[in-house]
């Protein structure tokens, strides 16, 4: 009985934002578009540019379109994450968070459906980008597919977490440029993303370490790996680390004896 | 049947500061149920924060809430759940038909498909929009609004209705609908009522009222009682008598 109460909140939850995310039509292009601006326009210019040595997990050389796609399913996980941050402080301004904290159901539960609903959205997106970048003759093995599923799954676990947390603690939506500037952009270029780390220790040893440590590396090794029908163990345990780590910090951001509202007050309460 | 020993809700010696602002001093009241209880202040009183408190959004730094017997603290589950909320703010979402919103606050409250389309139709026919149920409520008007607002915070049941403000943004009539509406659902299912409001005009004779000001509660109990108390015959006197000259009358008028 108490099981089912929690299935139809998740459910419920996981159909809200299915919903609101085909409302969105926008938002689903943009997510799309962006990876493949990059895929078709970056990756070509790039590709004269940098030589890529055989590296795990490519038996072979390799294109660098091939190279890059993995870390553009990343970017996908990432903005996705990001953005469903970025609709929880507009649902924090606009009151509807209040709607669903006021659900009998514990906090740290409805915390964990809405990154659930978050994360099953940005698969649905991955999928159909590496769909689209078979026709760029990105063609990992066909059980690569089903192999990066739970890779997706972690990172966009792992992404959504750290997306929750920074929720908390952004007070207003104006302040989600610095969001961009301060974490996205840093997470993504000092990462595995658009080139090896062994690259980047040519150009500086420092930012190679700084690349080693960045949880977003090893989300796109992760996925680089699985999608090779590869398994990167470090990459997953430094992944689940980091989720566990930034969803226990948001669950205590969001606690109503501790978190964000209880130091600030509600979005009414400056006059 | 009333039950006279258990309150629908209660608020004892409550406080709440942020930093260095006392937003609650020492806040205590009760309603029954069945009871039309208007919490009057002007903004800044401290409503918000005790709606924050009674939804809790955060917890108390000190006192206590219950609901039907139920701590806000130790039991937040069982009083949740017999709480409806309507907030200040519209949260409804606009791209979402009536129906889509039902069904996502129904799940928040683990009610099960067949229970949530039964209740459903019981509160739109009720509110007379039965027939906008599959309608985005981009298309509805802010009256219609606020009544699906109102049905869905009635959608689990509850035995204590919260209302912030629900008249804000609404003209004259609507918000006339919207008082008798809710005066209809006390009387007629003993639901307690607490009515967040600034408009002095919002509190009939009969309904409770608990008067905050500068989070103290100045005045509590009905409207004639209130009057009395203060030795003045209007409401619009005994809240001018009760908060001083610094905070003129005026404050309340729509």
């Amino acid at each position: 009985m108490n099981a089912a109460l929690y299935w139809r909140c998740l459910r419920s939850i996981i159909v809200r934002e299915g919903l609101r995310f085909v409302h969105q039509r926008e938002r689903f292009f943009a997510a799309l578009v962006r990876p493949l601006v990059w895929l078709a326009i970056f990756a070509v210019g790039f590709r004269a540019v940098l030589g890529l040595s055989i590296i795990p997990p490519y038996g072979t050389y390799i294109l660098y379109e091939e190279y890059v796609v993995p870390g553009l399913v990343a970017m996908i996980q990432l903005f996705n994450g990001m953005q469903s941050s970025l609709s929880m402080v507009y649902d924090r301004e606009m009151g509807s968070m209040k709607t669903l904290l006021v659900s009998p159901l514990p906090r740290w539960y409805l915390l964990v459906c809405k990154l659930l609903a978050g994360v099953l959205v940005s698969i649905a997106q991955a999928y159909v980008f590496i769909a689209i970048a078979w026709f760029w003759d990105v063609r990992p093995p066909p059980l690569g597919y089903l192999a990066v599923l739970p890779a997706l799954v972690l990172g966009g676990l792992m992404l959504g977490a750290l997306g929750l947390l920074l929720s908390s603690f952004i007070k207003q939506l104006e302040n989600f440029a610095g969001v961009m500037n301060f974490v996205i952009f840093p997470m993504f270029f000092a990462s595995s993303a658009l080139y090896p780390v062994w690259r980047i220790r040519e150009g500086s040893p420092a930012l190679a370490m700084v690349a080693e440590f960045n949880p977003f590396t090893h989300v796109v090794e992760l996925i680089r790996f699985a999608l090779y029908l590869d398994v990167n163990p470090t990459s997953a345990l430094v992944v689940a680390g980091a989720t566990v780590l930034f969803l226990g910090a948001a669950i205590l951001a969001y606690d109503p004896g501790r978190g964000f509202w209880a130091r600030r007050g509600g979005p009414a309460e400056q006059a | 049947m009333r039950d006279d020993t258990i309150q629908a809700l209660e608020v004892e010696a409550l406080s709440h500061r942020f930093g260095a602002r006392t937003a609650l001093d020492g806040v205590s009241f009760a309603v029954p149920a069945g009871r039309f209880e208007v919490l009057l202040g002007l903004n800044g009183a401290g409503k918000t924060t005790l709606f924050s408190l009674i939804t809790r959004l955060y917890n108390s730094r000190s006192g206590a809430i219950r609901v039907l017997g139920s701590d806000m603290r130790r039991q937040p589950t069982q009083a949740l759940a017999r709480i409806g909320v309507v907030f200040q703010q519209p949260t409804l979402d606009p791209d979402l038909t009536v129906m889509q919103n039902l069904r996502y606050h129904g799940g928040l409250h683990g009610l099960s498909d067949a229970v949530i389309e039964e209740r459903a139709r019981e509160e739109l026919a009720r509110i007379g929009l039965t027939e906008r149920a599959g309608e985005r409520v981009r298309a509805l008007s802010g009256g219609q609004r606020r009544r699906v607002e109102i049905a869905r915070a009635l959608l689990h049941r509850p035995r204590l209705l919260l209302l912030d403000e629900p008249t804000v943004g609404l003209d004259v009539d609507l918000r006339r609908q919207v008082i008798d509406h809710v005066h209809a659902l006390c009387r007629e299912q003993g639901l307690a009522v607490l009515w967040a409001t600034h408009l002095l005009d919002e509190a009939r004779a009969g309904d409770g009222v608990v008067v905050l000001h500068r989070g103290r509660v100045l005045a509590d109990g009905t409207v004639a009682e209130v009057c009395a108390a203060a030795g003045v015959e209007t409401l619009d006197e005994a809240f001018a008598a009760l908060t001083g000259p610094s905070s003129t009358g005026k404050g309340g008028r729509p």
